[in-house]
């Protein structure tokens, strides 16, 4: 059969908004001058900074993290493109997907903050309120749109809030970060963790169905975590700028200006007791809808993107590629629309080189039939309406740039925080350590392990949870531990973490050496293995276990303890040098941090 | 700065050299590999693999290409490659170093070239050698020990043009980074001169310092820089030719950014 040919490239797809404001970069870079002069208070500069998006970095004042606010996710090829150029220009020739949707430039000299600045506004982008006391990039589901299980597509909402809230006046100064977070159903999102978390819902009011909400309120990982609480049964859609500004008010008016430790709204919440927090912001919302002069009017965009298949590469890709089956098995996920998949390209710790992400960009023009991708929240990227058709050219497309990686949607796609690779207050390298665990799990062939499936491994540098590992199956975070005279890097491990609708924080278990973090992680799978029951996975076993609902050999956390405690145990230095030293690094282990800008 | 005349522009642009071309009024280098050379090359143009200057870049033997090259004191030399510009700096700035005063770089790469649908040829131009002169240019040089003197003194900026990574894991003390690739445009080896002057400004460049360019080994990068530089009239630049691996096996002091693992970041 012949090979169809193709017509044209369809011209590339212009996202409908455009987040940037051009002038702020030149002011950004007078800002630096001057604070380089020593005529702006190094306070003052470092709030200016953290509000235009730009992060301090490890033991360093040279260089910033710039981070690029993609609201719901929602990138496009030639914003793809911009920013390959840009990491080579300005960064590492790599750039790193988080875990909040944002793609970061790492290792950018202060100087050059403002020529990424302008450039981004050529392609519709801005890094403005991705950082610091403001609103931080809102989220959405990188199903919306697609899932099965959704009700409606919340993706015009969540980018109706990002556009009403970006440079907005009522969040410049908010006490402290503030979290939106969109989801399409209670198994592809985090809404319990955040500020703000929102699930579709649809109620049947006099015979009449009407979109809204549920809104949890209060969540939020860190030093100390909290869970999310309902607001009301249901939110309709008209109260959602309403109730979201009655919240932000409430916190910006009584939330913790001076205690920088505990000012996320989640610990006014719990101070005040979650009955009085509910009220109060129910009366808020009443006032806020009574008094305004001006209706105040999210703008929600509701037309529909446009489907169209971009080509058929060829009907025929001649013979099924290697491990074809293995990558559609742990990194498809079908849509709800006819024929029509998710891809997720998975990462290694979110990492992309520039030259991955311009055959993404290429990627996305011949296959995706919406013409743009969604980030997802677990470090990688989704390419949506992919035919069935076009699986395989594109599981061919993807391996040659080495984007084929397997079980994206699987246990093996650990996600690890900056660490010591550039965070300030890390203390240990989890970015590292999360590629390693990810590629033994590919080694051992874990991810087509169906029993791993809906599990989880995620690794912080800190207790501040960047890589949230309180809500993971297994979860680390970094510290340093001491055997004699020696140090060696020291996580604590937490397992059961949860944050679908039986979200809970993980049981902090024990404390691993980092070179036994992989030996660890594949014991406890293997007294799973021994003591599961038929239809059974590790997760559910995890979680019975932690509610004390488990009856087999293996019944309760100190069980686990106490099976991998003979792995635990400091060797001498002289038996195993190796277990002094983090992962990246060939000098023995001790702790330094810097100046952290949580708080900032 | 204000007076820069064309003639002082180290770059040239393509239209330009078709009109130098259809007049056969200049001497066009093309710096690739003899192969891709022979594939097809901007018409008129002859081939010097890079290689073959850095066999051996005593002025003498730059002197012989030259002259073998057909490039006599007064030849209209421009030179071009398909490596963003770096490889044909290289070369211009070795005719410059024995005096060669009119060499000149193409302002795109064979590859933009071509896509811009311009004269290509596979023929092979006939060429008599000629005679060139030798009249070193001592200050458009940086030997090792002069950098190790010249740093001391605050007006010197020594750029380093590897890439970020390279530079955090060891540099000559006191350099900054500007990666190579921060030089080009999207369609030219070299930024629009505002542009240039711009990035030279947020870095608190000035233009009257006294710069010295370095990149890993041969000189190319760095050479792409030292033209980058000379592009918006800075008057006092130097390339240190033999840059990083030389300075590394004379055992001279390196800095590094300490107590990062920055390459855990990078997805190569
Ligand atoms: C006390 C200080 C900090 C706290 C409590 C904190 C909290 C968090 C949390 C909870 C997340 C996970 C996303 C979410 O679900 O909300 C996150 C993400 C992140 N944070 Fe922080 N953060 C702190 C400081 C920092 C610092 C100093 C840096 C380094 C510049 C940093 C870099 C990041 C990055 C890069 C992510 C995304 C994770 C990834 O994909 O790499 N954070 N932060
Ligand atoms: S968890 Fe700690 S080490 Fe990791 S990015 Fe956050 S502050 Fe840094």
């Amino acid at each position: 059969m012949a090979q169809q040919l193709r017509p044209s490239k369809p011209a590339d797809k212009k996202p409908k908004i455009d987040w940037s404001r051009r002038q702020e970069a030149e002011h950004f870079a007078e800002t630096v001058k001057l604070f380089r002069q020593g005529k702006v208070d190094p306070d003052m500069f470092r709030r200016f900074r953290l509000q235009n998006g730009a992060y301090g970095t490890r033991m360093t004042d040279d260089y910033a993290m710039v981070r690029i606010k993609v609201p719901a996710g929602q990138v496009y090829p030639y914003q793809l493109e911009k920013i390959a150029q840009l990491s080579e220009m300005y960064s590492i020739g790599s750039a790193h997907f988080s875990t909040r949707e944002n793609i970061q430039l790492h290792w950018v000299v202060l100087e050059d903050v403002s020529e990424i600045m302008q450039s981004l506004s050529d392609v519709g982008m801005t890094s403005r309120e991705a950082c610091g006391n403001t609103v931080r990039n809102v989220m959405c589901s990188p199903l919306s749109g697609v899932c099965k299980d959704e009700i409606f597509d919340a993706t015009p909402y969540a980018m109706a809030i990002a556009k009403f809230m970006l440079r907005n006046p009522i969040c410049q100064g908010l006490p402290r970060k503030f979290k939106f977070n969109f989801t399409c159903c209670e198994k592809h999102g985090m809404v319990r963790i955040v500020d703000v978390g929102l699930i579709p819902q649809i109620q049947e009011i006099d015979g009449e169905k009407r979109k809204g909400f549920k809104i949890f309120l209060g969540g939020g990982l860190g030093n100390r975590s909290f869970i999310g609480h309902q607001l009301e049964d249901f939110t309709p859609v008209e109260d959602l700028l309403y109730t979201s500004m009655a919240v932000i008010r409430i916190f910006d008016r009584l939330g913790d200006r001076k205690n920088l430790v505990r000012n996320r709204m989640r610990y006014l919440v719990n101070d005040m007791g979650w009955e009085k927090f509910q009220n109060l912001v129910l009366k808020e919302r009443a006032i806020v809808k009574a008094t305004q002069s001006v209706i105040v009017k999210l703008n929600v965009d509701e037309t529909k993107n446009e489907i169209r298949r971009p080509i058929s590469v060829s009907n025929d890709v001649a013979s099924v590629p290697d491990g074809f089956a293995r990558w559609q098995k742990t990194n498809v996920e079908k849509q709800s629309q006819d024929g029509f998949n998710s891809v997720f390209i998975g990462l290694e710790s979110g990492d992309i080189t520039a030259n991955q992400l311009r055959s993404v960009a290429e990627i996305i023009r011949d296959y995706s039939a919406e013409g743009f991708a969604r980030n997802g929240f677990s470090q990688n990227i989704v390419i949506r309406y992919v035919h069935d058709d076009d699986l395989k050219s594109m599981y061919s497309k993807l391996l040659e740039s080495g984007l084929a990686k397997t079980g994206s949607l699987t246990m093996a796609s650990a996600v690890g925080c900056s660490g010591t690779t550039s965070c300030n207050l890390a203390l240990t390298n989890s970015h590292r350590l999360a590629k390693e665990v990810q590629r033994k799990f590919l080694e051992l062939k874990l991810d087509e392990d169906d029993d791993l499936k809906d599990s989880t491994v995620k690794i912080s540098g800190c207790p501040n949870s960047c890589g949230q590992h309180e809500i993971a199956t297994i979860g680390f975070y970094g510290g340093g531990g001491r055997h004699e005279d020696n140090m060696f890097p020291n996580y604590t491990m937490s397992i059961g973490g949860r944050f679908d609708q039986g979200s809970m924080l993980g049981h902090h278990t024990a404390r691993v050496p980092v070179k036994r973090v992989i030996p660890v992680i594949l014991k406890i799978i293997e007294l799973f293995k021994e003591n599961k029951q038929s239809d059974d996975t590790l997760a559910k076993w995890i979680d019975r276990i932690v509610n004390g609902n488990e009856s087999s050999k293996i019944s309760s956390v100190e069980d686990i303890k106490k099976e991998i405690s003979s792995l635990l145990i400091p060797p001498k230095v002289e038996d195993e040098p190796e277990f002094y030293m983090d992962y990246g690094s060939d000098t023995n282990y001790h702790t330094i941090t810097g100046k952290g800008e949580c708080a900032a | 700065m204000c007076c820069m005349t064309d003639s002082d522009m180290p770059v040239i642009d393509s239209k330009t050299l078709r009109q130098k071309i259809k007049e056969n009024s200049i001497r066009l280098v093309d710096v690739r590999r003899e192969q891709e050379y022979q594939q097809g090359h901007i018409t008129n143009a002859i081939n010097l693999p890079l290689a073959k200057l850095l066999a051996d870049d005593s002025a003498e033997a730059i002197q012989k290409i030259a002259q073998d090259l057909g490039i006599s004191d007064e030849t209209s030399v421009v030179v071009y490659d398909d490596t963003f510009g770096a490889l044909s700096s290289r070369v211009v700035w070795a005719l410059q170093y024995i005096g060669h005063k009119d060499a000149k770089l193409l302002d795109v790469t064979f590859s933009q070239w071509k896509s811009l649908g311009y004269e290509i040829s596979t023929e092979v131009p006939e060429i008599e050698s000629a005679i060139h002169s030798i009249n070193i240019n001592p200050d458009i040089m940086a030997t090792a020990e002069y950098l190790e003197k010249a740093k001391e003194n605050k007006n010197v900026v020594i750029i380093d043009n590897r890439e970020r990574l390279n530079y955090l894991e060891q540099h000559i003390p006191g350099a900054i980074n500007i990666p190579y690739r921060t030089l080009a445009s999207d369609d030219k080896i070299l930024r629009t001169k505002e542009g240039m002057k711009n990035l030279l400004k947020n870095r608190g460049i000035s233009e009257d310092a006294e710069i010295i360019t370095y990149c890993g080994s041969v000189g190319t990068l760095s050479g792409l820089a030292y033209y980058a530089m000379k592009s918006v009239g800075l008057p006092n630049v130097k390339l240190y030719v033999h840059s990083f691996k030389e300075w590394k096996n004379l055992e001279k002091p390196i800095d590094k950014q300490e107590n990062a693992n920055y390459w855990d970041l990078s997805a190569e």
